[in-house]
């Protein structure tokens, strides 16, 4: 049974974390008391770079390096924080902004006073009416503590939070597409480069950092690189917060060592399958990510080893589908909503999208074809690698997965003019 | 916002603001924010039907947004749909005849772990069942007006 100690939802679902003196109690602020006082920025780099932290967010470049990007050329610098989060089976910042948004707000202060940014600006999805008014509400505590504002506990540093709500986009949690939108534009994702620590925020040197990465940057300020480092994979490390949803026993939100096979998460943690069923398949790291399966039980839940499988730690939202789910469905479900989401600049996103999922939609419908097939093994080739941002490189990943380790479901589609898993029923959507 | 930047970064906010006191983004409102920020009523026109939270219709008091994507798909968001469909006598993206709820079925909320969602007016109701979603309906008919999506 599951047996590590929480780092970053320690406390949560006991204590009213959202109270500056609870939160206290549960070990907060103690390291930006520590910080304040007694490190430079400098070091603070040199302490997360050493931690080996690796951004939370999905794309996980290590945090430390990103600090390191900031051009010292004495312009003013944006802190961003990233909370939209909207992939497909991810809903840890969700919980870590509504459950523990002074552990926030202090990953955010320290961050800031790292990267000496005169700025910061929490961009909070806008359907997460109720978290955003919980953070408003911990804000002001915050700032009546003396955490957040003018001369920080005495040191002469100066930070102020301003939260952007969202208005309703996907894309917005691409970080250039989220500078847009701070900016007041549509969310559309800008070409890189200039990347955002040269030209990001109002053209100016940019750090946008995820909510659960931020989290992390008091623990491993007040126990220390080295303690961070120990745990799990030397280059993946850390604690890491799994989302799990599907057909399992116990959804939720678990906190695991980095590398936990992914087995042990299901069954430890998750509870495993429901009575009766098989494992079909588990999309491992959010609605991007390709499939696992069975045989793959044993690979470690960090960055490196879900990549040697082609796939993707991603954002950490694990879902599972027994033997009663429908590959083709599945698919279709996802592509739809890379379709729905796509901002439209890239002409392969954009159409490909479309076309795959009208593909996805015959073939469940019973009115597929071979053609149809032929196109959904071939596509990948024109639609993947060819647009700006990664939402266009999201769209097949899982559908490939599936294709090739299902192909007789695939092709029973045609031959049964139907779906297997449901015949009675043909699958129209509204 | 706007005072990091330039004018138009008070762009959103103002538009929600508006939202939230005629339900929905009124043309004045697009030609007060194009005024504000010094763009053209296109460009912002534009912009409002980039976010799914921003209508450029008038909606019902009650907007129901039901997630579809994978997780609830798998918990049975598809006989709940059916259901509130039915239920309301709307298609997907319709407002019922007394024009007072708007359906729309949305992407993933990021509350997977307690399929199916959905949002009431941006409140998360978890684990709905078409018997819940009846219980649900009742209460919502019983309650004030109000700003449907509140901007604070």
């Amino acid at each position: 049974m599951a047996t590590f100690e929480p780092v970053l939802t320690k406390g949560v679902g006991q204590l009213d974390l959202t109270d500056v003196a609870a939160y206290r109690k549960n070990g907060g602020f103690v390291a930006l008391e520590k910080a304040l006082k007694d490190m430079t920025p400098e070091s603070i780099i040199a302490e997360v770079t050493a931690s080996n932290l690796r951004g939370r967010g999905g794309a996980g470049f290590p945090t430390g390096k990103k600090w390191g990007f900031l051009p010292k050329d004495g312009r003013p610098r944006y802190l961003v924080c990233n909370c939209d989060e909207a992939e497909p089976g991810t809903f840890k910042d969700h919980m870590l902004l509504e459950q523990t948004p002074l552990q926030l707000i202090e990953g955010l202060i320290l961050s800031a006073y790292a990267i000496n940014a005169a700025h910061i600006v929490v961009y909070i999805r806008g359907e997460f009416l109720e978290g955003y008014r919980i953070f408003m509400r911990a804000l002001s505590a915050a700032r009546e503590a003396g955490y957040v504002g003018d001369n920080l506990l005495g040191s002469g540093y100066s930070a102020d939070i301003l939260v952007h709500r969202g208005a309703g986009a996907y894309i917005c949690g691409e970080e250039t597409a989220m500078l847009e939108s701070i900016e007041g534009k549509r969310g559309e994702p800008r070409l890189k480069p200039p990347f955002p620590a040269n030209a990001g925020l109002f053209g100016m040197p940019t750090v946008v950092n995820n909510v659960e990465t931020l989290c992390c940057i008091p623990h491993i300020l007040t126990r220390g690189a080295a303690w961070f480092a120990s745990i799990g994979p030397p280059k993946s490390p850390g604690p890491k917060i799994i989302s799990v949803s599907g057909q399992v026993q116990k959804p939720g939100n678990y906190e695991i060592p980095m590398g936990l096979p992914a087995g042990e998460l299901l069954q430890d943690y998750a509870g495993g399958l429901l009575p009766g069923r098989t494992l079909k398949a588990i999309q491992p790291g959010g609605g991007s990510s390709a499939a696992i399966f069975a045989e793959d039980l044993h690979t470690g839940i960090d960055y490196d080893s879900l990549a040697a499988k082609q796939t993707m730690l991603g954002s950490g939202g694990f879902v599972v589908m027994d033997d009663t789910t429908c590959m083709v469905r599945a698919s279709m479900t996802l592509v739809r909503f890379f379709e729905y989401e796509s901002c439209g600049q890239c002409t392969p996103c954009r159409e490909g999208g479309q076309w795959v999922h009208r593909i996805l939609r015959r073939l469940e419908a019973g009115e597929g074809s071979d053609a149809d097939l032929l196109v959904l093994n071939t596509i990948n080739d024109t639609l993947t690698g060819t647009n700006l941002c990664p939402l266009g490189d999201s769209i097949m990943p899982f559908l490939l997965s599936v294709l090739r380790r299902f192909p007789q479901e695939f092709a029973e589609h045609v031959t049964l003019a139907g779906c297997p898993f449901d015949p009675a029923r043909r699958m129209v959507a509204a | 916002m706007a005072e990091h930047g330039d004018a138009q970064a008070a762009l959103i906010p103002f538009l929600q603001y508006c939202q939230e006191q005629d339900g929905y983004v009124t043309q004045q409102a697009v030609s007060d924010a194009a005024a504000l920020t010094g763009i053209t009523d296109g460009e912002v026109e534009s912009i409002v039907s980039f976010y799914s939270l921003l209508f450029q219709h008038p909606v019902g008091k009650h907007i129901i947004h039901a997630c579809r994507t994978l997780s609830c798909m798998l918990g049975g968001a598809d006989r709940l749909h059916e259901h509130i469909r039915r239920r309301l006598g709307v298609r997907n993206g319709e407002t019922s005849a007394d024009g007072e709820f708007t359906y729309q079925e949305v992407e993933c909320l990021a509350a997977c772990d307690k399929a199916p969602c959905l949002q009431h007016n941006l409140q998360f109701h978890y684990n709905v069942t078409p018997e819940e979603f009846d219980r649900l309906l009742e209460t919502w008919r019983a309650q004030p007006a109000g700003a449907a999506l509140p901007a604070e």
